[in-house]
Order: structure tokens, then C-alpha cells, then sequence
């Protein structure tokens, strides 16, 4: 068994070395490499992504050049790709999902001259990274819009995945509905997906059919937003990206993923030769999650509610997840006053008190 | 768990939408492998109609025009299938895969310039008095046209099969071709009309994703949709009346799955999403033990024909 | 009026010619289509199919080539069996999976222990699952005379759910953070399927991939069950009267490309993919169909159809890298490859004649 262990971790380390690869010389422009799960048209995810890297080359210009590759599948394919993008000469590489965790972690081993930035994941090494938005406290604001907007006080919330992410996403709305509107009540459809437009459509419209008016989605397309128009009198916020062809409504704001600050920063870091393995969870306050506008189907007393929220989340005042806040078994949480540690949301694995269901496992 | 929470007519009313994109790839299908031939790029056609129905109906403001273009362009697509397993006869299974590859490359190239655009908007009909009966109006007559289209279709397939002279020569064509060939009946000039409508009838099934139920283009946009109608075919052992009944039935799991979750029903959701395959391939069996595979597959299915062989 | 004509045998000469046509034909509609896209044409052709075997990076290129080869020629080789005897198993996606998922779950089940044993013992429950699984289809079209395209391919959905099944509940990995996804196999001593020496890219899924060419080869000139699966597929009747029994042809064949799709399975899951994920199956089952056709359902032809197929992947990889083409262009290239092949096989097996008007 020694054996194999030892070729594992051997041929790794030794890859570059022992092939002579040219490894592309320092000078010229300092490249930049982004893997991409989905493709640059997802209108979501992977869209936003797309449009932080061309942030990138707009704010550099001749100083940063940037590569990408596309629907790379999070498996086998997702090292070599990583690893062909070193070669071609990135000195700083981004993988953009979950997925990519191991596989980042491993060329990270085999390079350690490379900086690696991975999304969402939970591994860090000297070269390597991580970067994640609190995508939770936008939802702390739409939710409050949602409290406010509903008739029936019934909302909805389409799942992806039942992980920690969502999870906060789930607690994080129904806590500021509930606050703005005691009798709110808030229904969730789990799709297994983050991104199948005719399951997100049936997911809205099951739900809008038991009565809920306000859909909530963690999914990318913008299927929820046509069914909801469709149906009439219900609405829905953007997700990843603005979807403002659905304005003003049934769009009545968005949760924008914007990466780009934290991609200028990080370059600037590697140009300046100041980057340090970090874990950064960006919100608000970072200009990583951005609020839509929030269009005029909002009445004005709600709309300067909710910005007042995103202000004061964003400045650092308030923090969505402060007690006292129970658990959905009614035990208490958190304290009065007490502020949810970054440990405990990333491994957020249990609703708030209010919420029925259970989450799935 | 409060059932009652689920209408069980807008239920009913949201599967025949959530089955209209399968049901028409479906019935197109359906008629290629009556005539013997087993396309697997239905995929790729429905994709390829979804995005030049799209760009269509954005350049003409008409979804109706939109809809005339994805079929147009779903037959291109199915053209290049017919001209290789017709006229170069080769192997229909491998040309399928490589058709869905082909139009998935091209529907993501044709729509660089598509994402977050959206689509011109398709009305319901709503036809004073009788949208309004209730339960039966809200099930059968406030959808949107292409719904109906899509039924008009199989209404029209099956009677096409049934009662008309070329549905029986397409049927023939479709048991066994060299009986057919030596009748005197176009084999290959049969086959290559039915994968034309094929072909046409998976971009209808594409466009209506794209223009009717997300609207809007995004790569991907069908999400496994092809795959699906493919094994709705084969549930409905090749008939028109049971493919509806086979496209709600699969349209109507999801539908039907996602409802049981909002009410706290726990389901486990892989064992409904594996339920309808399951059941295809009991109705498989069933057709094939009870009838000593008569009214099983089409007699010539996926083999090609040559003149001289 | 143009008309083909069977040819008796084969011709050998086309058989070699064709491939090549295919290929320069679709570097000229290939080319075409880079430059309407405003890249330059000679150097995205130069790109795919030169770079990753001679360009600066080929050191690293080449391994991978066998990377990506290897689960491609393997299920192949398996499914080239059935379909020269007119068996169609195309749910080799499905059986890949399971196979995956069998022994994966096999080898989890000993967590952490560090057993040699364990590596092998997972490669049989992987061969065994794939088996298993290609098993529902053969069975019942030798018990029922249920179509076994139709078949294997449901599975392949059933499968997939199964794999999903998994990957978010009794195969997750409890230090996951609740992510779906096992444990990571390829970091577990135990059962790594790691590079055997370094910088060749030859894993043991490879090597099996080599084996089971050299294998098939011997099998299907030289053994009596190459010679049943031959003269199933020219003729069912001859067959008959030659003493094959067709039912067992069918169990054997199915059961031989739903083991051989297993094993594929097991090694990219101990392997390159590390992991069972939800999305774990990237189509190697389906585009191994395709390769067994380029391939001529022969296991050398396979071979090499095998290894193109993973030079227009990495080729195609870098040529998104180095040039910015979009990844929808690349697939579009592979089809029409795989397009421009199935199009002049037509010249291996039919003479084109230039006829006089006649019925045909």
C-alpha cells in the first residue's frame, strides 16, 4: 500500500519538474485564468462569473490577460483543465464551483508559484484561497420586501440543493418576513438542481397554485419569473443575476452575485506581489452581493425598509442572523443579541423556528 | 401535511403545460420510429428549434413566427440525419448521439447574442363562457394555443396511421422494409419525410421551452427534455393516444412530486424521478411477453435499408 | 442516377483511406466555421489535433490523451462484441455508473481501513454491478424478446437517479459539510487509482483499456466465440444451423460490455473523478457508441478512434484556452468529425456506381 501512496503524492510534485515543462516566463502581462462549470450563456451562475472576468481586463487593461474555459464538468476533467491553464502561463486561477475543491487542491500541490482561488469550498493551502459571498444577507432584504408584499402571507422559496447555502438563504428570508409580517408562512420546494428551466417553471407554479404569491428562487433561470408572470398578481426576485427583462414585475428586485471587486482586488494583490491565502466572505458591505433595483411595484415606504436593511447590513450594524433567534425544534439558538458565528452558518444544516418541513437528507 | 392545500384541477391543468414540450418532441418521434428509423438526436433537434425559434420571434415580434422557424429549424437539423443513414446508410444510433452533439455546439454558437433577452410574450386563450365552466374550463380551455397544437398533432397523427393510405404505407415501411420495397413502396423517400416531421415537431417541442414556459434563450435550455420523449415513445408502446397519456404522465411526476413537497409529504424524489423509466419498462415487457412481440417495437426498427441487400 | 452497390467483402483500401478523408474534410468545414468565427483557421486545426501531441505542453498532453482515452476504449471494446452480432447495448452510460457506484460503495464500506485487498475488491464489485445492470436488458430479451436498445437506455435514467440517490444520501461523505458527494476515493490510499508511473498518465483503467484491446482481438479472430458472434451478426439463421445459441450470445455479449463499462466506472472514480458526485457521468457511455463505430467495431480501429476522440477533447481544451474559442464551437467540430466518419464508411462497404436509370 505504501507503494501507491507514494506514487500518488510523488507524481503530482514532481509533474513539472520531471517533464521539463517551459513554463511561460514571467514577463508581458500577468495572466489570469477562470474555470467555468456552466457556460458564459447561462444567464446565471457562471454569466456573472463571465462578467467579473471582463470587469477584470476593463479595469487592467494591457496589464492582465484573461483566459477561460467553459462548462468544465466538476470530476475527472475539471484537474487537467486547471492544470492546462497553468501551463499556459496563469499565475492566478480561479475555479468557480463547488465542485472544483479537490481538483484545485491538487494542482495547487503540484504548483505552489500559482495562486488558486477557489469558490465556496472549505480547503485552503499557502497558494490557495477561497471566496464565497453572504448570500444570505440579500436575502435578509428581499425577504422583508417578501413580508411586506405578500397577500395571502404564504411565500415560497425554490431550493437547489439542500446544503448550507441554501439553508442560510432559507432561514435568513424567513426570519426578516416573519419579522415585517408575524402571519407570513413560507413553503419549500427542493429541485435537486441548480438550473433546469422547466422544473424551476413547475416548481413556481406548484407553488403559486397552493396559494403562495411571492416566489423566492435559489435556482438560475429565469423560468419562475415568466410563470409568476403568467399566473399574475405574484412576485419574484432575480437571482444571480438581475433578470430585468422581468421588470417591473413580476421582478420586483434581484440578489446580483458581483464578483468583480473581489477579482480586482485579488489581481491587484498578485500584481503588487501582496496575495496571502485568505478565506473571504463577501457581502454587502463588500459590494459582493448587490440589491437590484427595486422597482416601483414596491410601495415606497417598503422599498426605503428595505434599503434601510441593506444599508445597515451592509455597514455592519446589523447582522441578519442575531438573536434571539430558536431553532425550528424551539430551542434556543441564539441569545438575545447573540450574532451567528461564520462556523456555524457554513455548516447550517437546520431551519428556524416557524418553518415546517423538514430538510431533506 | 395538508393535502387539500393541492387543487387537484390546477394540478391537472399545470401537467398538460409542464407535457407539452415532451409531448410534441414525443409524437415526432413517434412517427420516425413507426417508420422504422431510431433517432437519438431528438435532444439536439429540440435545442436547435428552441434557439431559432427564439431568434425568429425576437427579430419578428411573433411567436407564432418563432414557432414556424424552430420547426423549419429542427428539420434542417433532422435533414443532415436523413442524408446519413438514408442515403450513406450509417449506423443510426452512433448518427443520433452525433446529431444531439451537433445541435447542441450549434444552438449555444446561433445564441451568444440571446442571453437576458426576452422573448415575445405568447397570450392564453381565453374564450368567454366556456374558460369559465368550472373545473373543465380551467383544465381544458385556458392554455396558451401551442397546448392544443400539440394534442391537434397526436389527433392528427393517429388518424394519419389509422386511416390513411400513406400511414399504412408508413407503417409498412416501418415493420418490415424489404416486404415494403418489393410493393413497390418508396422506402427511403417514406423515411426521409417522417424524420423531416420529426425533426419539425422536436423544434416545436424545443420553442416552446424557449418562447412559452422559461422564454428566454439559455444554453442548456432543454435540460434532458430530448431524452425524455424518447422514452416516452417507447412507454407508449408507439401509439398516439397513450404518448399523451405517457407525456402527462411523465410531465406530471415532477409536477405532482414538487406539490407533494410544498404539503410536507416526504417522498423520497428519486424513486418518483425513476418511477416513469420503471414503468416504460414494465410496459415494454408486458408488450412484448403477451403478444409474442407483435405489438412490441416497429418489426424494422433501427436497421438500415438498402435496396440491394 | 447514383446508386451504391454492395461490395462482397469490405474494402480494405477504403477502410484505411476513409478516416482520413474524414478528418481532412472536417479540418476544411472545421476551418470554415473558426473563420467565420473571426479565429484563424490554421492555427485553431493546429491547435486540436498538433499541440496536445507535439505543441510546447504535449509532455502533459499526451498522458492525458490516455486519461481520456482509456474509459472510451474500454466500454468500446465491450460493446463492439454485441453490436457485431446485431445486439444493441446502449446503456453502457447506465452500467458505467452502476459500476461506480458498486464499487465505490464497496470500498466505503471498509473506511478508513487500509487493506490492500480492498483496490481489487472493488474493481470486481464495480465489473460486477455493470454486469448486473447490462443483465436486466439481456435477460429480458432472451426471457421476453424485449428490444434491448430500449431497454438499456431507460436504465441509463434509472441509473442516473440512482447515482443522484447516492451522491446527496447513504454515499455522501459525513465530513462533507453537508455537500452532496462521497468521500474522496482517489486520496484514500486504499483504493487511489493513481498515475502507475509518473507522467505517462497510464492508471490501472489504462492499462485494463490496453488488455482488453489485445483481448478482444484474440477473442474475436481466433476463438470460437469471436466466430459466433460473426456469423450471428451476418446472418441469424446461419448462425442457428453453425449451433450458437442465440439467448446465450445475448447474455454473454450484454454481460461482457456491462462488466467491461463497470470496471470503467470504478477506475475513474478511484481515479481521475475521485469522487461520486451527482453529475459524476460525463457521457463516456454514449460517445464510447460513437467511438465503436469510428472504430469499425474493430478493437484496433477502436483504439484509435478512441485516442482521436480524446485528441479533439484536449485539443479542443486548448484551443479554448490559447485562441478564446468558445466551447459550444468545439462540440460543434467533434460532430462534425464524427459526421464526416459516418458519412464515407458508406465507401468501405458499397461501391458507388454511376448507373443507367432503372428501378432501384
Amino acid at each position: 500500500m505504501k507503494r501507491r501512496t507514494l506514487l500518488a503524492s510523488g507524481a503530482g510534485a514532481a509533474l513539472a519538474a520531471s517533464l521539463g515543462l517551459p513554463l511561460r516566463a514571467q514577463d508581458g502581462p500577468l495572466k489570469v485564468g477562470f474555470i467555468y462549470v456552466g457556460p458564459v450563456g447561462d444567464g446565471g451562475w457562471t454569466f456573472q462569473h463571465d462578467q467579473a472576468r471582463q470587469a477584470v481586463e476593463a479595469h487592467f487593461g494591457d496589464a492582465v490577460e484573461t483566459i477561460y474555459q467553459e462548462s468544465v464538468p466538476e470530476g475527472a476533467d475539471a484537474e487537467r483543465a486547471i492544470t492546462q491553464m497553468v501551463l499556459q502561463g496563469c499565475k492566478l486561477i480561479f475555479t468557480t464551483s463547488f465542485g472544483y475543491m479537490d481538483a484545485t487542491v491538487n494542482v495547487a500541490a503540484q504548483f505552489p508559484d500559482v495562486k488558486f482561488e477557489h469558490a465556496t469550498g472549505y480547503k485552503t493551502a499557502p497558494n490557495l484561497a477561497t471566496y464565497d459571498a453572504r448570500f444570505y444577507e440579500g436575502r435578509a432584504v428581499i425577504g422583508t420586501i417578501a413580508g411586506r408584499m405578500t397577500k395571502s402571507n404564504k411565500i415560497g422559496y425554490i431550493g437547489s440543493f439542500p446544503i448550507p447555502e441554501v439553508i442560510q438563504g432559507i432561514n435568513s428570508s424567513f426570519i426578516h418576513a416573519r419579522k415585517v409580517n408575524p402571519d407570513v408562512e413560507m413553503v419549500v420546494a427542493w429541485a435537486y438542481t441548480w438550473f433546469d428551466p422547466a422544473k424551476e417553471a413547475d416548481a413556481a407554479k406548484a407553488m403559486i397554485e397552493q396559494g403562495v404569491d411571492v416566489v423566492m428562487q435559489h435556482t438560475d433561470s429565469t423560468a419562475p419569473q415568466a410563470a409568476a408572470a403568467e399566473a399574475g398578481n405574484v412576485f419574484t426576485f432575480g437571482q444571480a443575476s438581475d433578470m430585468a427583462a422581468f421588470k417591473p414585475t413580476p421582478r420586483i428586485s434581484s440578489i446580483i452575485d458581483n464578483w468583480a471587486p473581489y477579482y480586482i482586488k485579488r489581481v491587484q494583490a498578485v500584481l503588487d506581489g501582496t496575495w496571502e491565502s485568505s478565506r473571504f466572505w463577501g457581502g454587502i458591505g463588500d459590494g459582493e452581493v448587490l440589491i437590484g433595483d427595486i422597482t416601483e411595484a414596491v410601495p415606497a415606504e417598503v422599498k426605503a425598509e428595505a434599503e434601510a436593511l441593506r444599508d445597515a447590513i451592509g455597514s455592519g450594524a446589523y447582522h441578519p442572523f442575531t438573536g434571539p433567534l430558536s431553532k425550528q425544534d424551539g430551542s434556543v439558538w441564539l441569545a438575545e443579541g447573540e450574532v451567528a458565528t461564520d462556523e456555524v452558518l457554513s455548516g447550517m444544516n437546520f431551519y428556524v423556528e416557524g418553518i415546517v418541513g423538514d430538510i431533506p437528507s | 401535511m395538508d393535502l387539500s392545500a393541492i387543487n387537484p384541477i390546477l394540478l391537472v391543468a399545470s401537467l398538460m403545460v409542464a407535457a407539452t414540450p415532451i409531448l410534441l418532441a414525443a409524437i415526432g418521434e413517434l412517427v420516425v420510429e413507426r417508420a422504422g428509423v431510431l433517432n437519438l438526436g431528438v435532444e439536439g433537434m429540440m435545442i436547435t428549434g428552441a434557439i431559432v425559434g427564439f431568434i425568429v420571434a425576437t427579430a419578428t415580434g411573433s411567436p407564432w413566427i418563432g414557432f414556424l422557424g424552430a420547426a423549419a429549424g429542427g428539420a434542417a437539423l433532422s435533414l443532415l440525419f436523413a442524408v446519413l443513414t438514408q442515403f450513406l446508410l450509417s449506423n443510426q444510433v452512433a448518427t443520433g448521439l452525433a446529431l444531439t452533439l451537433v445541435g447542441l455546439g450549434l444552438s449555444s454558437l446561433l445564441g451568444q447574442n440571446y442571453v437576458g433577452i426576452r422573448a415575445p410574450s405568447v397570450p392564453s386563450i381565453h374564450i368567454p363562457v366556456i374558460s369559465d365552466i368550472p373545473v373543465i374550463g380551467p383544465i381544458l380551455f385556458q392554455h396558451d394555443p401551442m397546448v392544443y397544437v400539440g394534442l391537434g398533432i397526436c389527433l392528427g397523427v393517429w388518424a394519419f396511421l389509422k386511416y390513411s393510405r400513406a400511414g399504412l404505407v408508413l407503417r409498412a415501411v416501418g415493420e418490415n422494409h424489404d416486404a415494403a420495397h418489393a410493393l413497390g413502396y418508396k422506402v427511403i423517400r417514406v423515411r426521409v419525410l417522417a424524420i423531416l416531421f420529426g425533426g419539425a415537431c422536436a423544434g416545436l417541442g424545443g420553442a416552446y421551452l424557449s418562447l412559452v414556459r422559461v422564454p428566454q434563450w439559455t444554453e442548456g435550455v432543454t435540460a434532458g427534455a430530448g431524452w425524455i420523449a424518447l422514452a416516452i415513445v417507447v412507454f407508449a408502446s408507439w401509439r398516439p393516444g397513450r404518448l399523451v397519456i405517457g407525456a402527462y404522465l411523465f410531465g406530471g411526476v415532477t409536477v405532482l412530486q414538487l406539490n407533494l413537497q410544498l404539503v410536507n409529504v416526504p417522498i423520497p424524489v428519486e424513486i418518483l424521478s425513476m418511477a416513469p423509466y420503471l414503468v416504460t419498462i414494465l410496459t415494454l415487457v408486458l408488450l412484448s411477453a403477451g403478444r409474442g412481440g407483435a405489438m412490441g417495437a416497429p418489426g424494422s426498427l433501427g436497421k438500415h435499408f438498402h435496396a440491394s441487400s | 442516377m447514383i446508386r451504391l452497390e454492395k461490395r462482397a467483402q469490405p474494402s480494405r483500401g477504403w477502410t484505411i483511406a476513409t478516416p482520413i478523408i474524414a478528418v481532412v474534410a472536417t479540418m476544411i468545414a472545421g476551418g470554415l466555421m473558426f473563420a467565420a468565427l473571426g479565429k484563424d483557421p490554421v492555427e485553431a486545426i493546429r491547435t486540436i489535433f498538433w499541440d496536445p501531441l507535439f505543441g510546447p505542453f504535449a509532455s502533459y498532453a499526451r498522458p492525458q490523451l490516455l486519461v481520456k482515452a482509456g474509459p472510451l476504449i474500454l466500454i468500446a471494446i465491450g460493446l463492439s462484441f454485441g453490436f457485431k452480432a446485431g445486439i444493441w447495448n446502449i446503456g453502457a452510460e447506465g452500467q458505467y455508473i452502476m459500476g461506480a457506484l458498486t464499487g465505490a460503495a464497496t470500498a466505503l464500506a471498509f473506511y478508513p481501513a487500509e487493506w490492500w485487498i480492498i483496490f481489487p475488491l472493488a474493481i470486481l464489485a464495480g465489473a460486477v454491478g455493470g454486469f448486473l445492470w447490462a443483465m436486466i436488458p439481456a435477460v429480458l430479451k432472451v426471457r421476453f424478446g424485449t428490444n434491448e436498445i430500449l431497454v438499456s437506455l431507460m436504465l441509463v435514467y434509472v441509473a442516473q437517479s440512482l447515482l443522484a440517490a447516492a451522491a446527496l444520501g447513504w454515499l455522501r461523505n459525513p465530513e462533507g459539510m453537508g455537500f452532496p458527494g462521497s468521500r474522496n476515493l482517489a486520496q484514500w490510499a486504499a483504493t487511489a487509482n493513481p498515475e502507475l508511473i509518473a507522467g505517462t498518465g497510464m492508471h490501472w483503467g489504462v492499462v485494463m483499456a490496453f488488455l482488453s484491446v489485445i483481448v478482444a482481438y484474440v477473442i474475436l479472430s481466433r476463438h470460437m466465440l469471436g466466430f459466433s458472434i460473426r456469423v450471428t451478426g451476418q446472418s441469424p439463421r446461419a448462425a442457428a444451423f453453425a449451433g450458437v445459441n442465440p439467448g446465450r450470445l445475448v447474455i454473454v455479449c450484454m454481460g461482457v460490455s456491462g462488466a467491461l463499462a463497470g470496471m470503467a466506472g470504478l477506475f475513474e472514480v478511484t481515479g481521475p473523478a475521485g469522487q461520486i458526485s451527482i453529475d459524476f457521468n460525463v457521457g463516456y457511455g454514449f460517445t464510447a457508441i460513437i467511438v465503436a463505430f469510428l472504430g469499425r467495431l474493430h478493437p484496433v480501429g477502436i483504439l484509435l478512434a478512441g485516442l482521436l476522440m480524446a485528441l479533439t477533447y484536449i485539443g479542443g481544451e486548448m484551443a479554448q484556452l490559447s485562441l478564446g474559442l468558445p466551447a459550444a464551437a468545439i462540440q460543434l467540430f467533434q460532430g462534425m468529425l464524427l459526421f464526416f466518419l459516418l458519412a464515407v464508411d458508406v465507401l468501405t462497404n458499397y461501391r458507388i456506381r454511376a448507373a443507367r436509370r432503372e428501378v432501384a
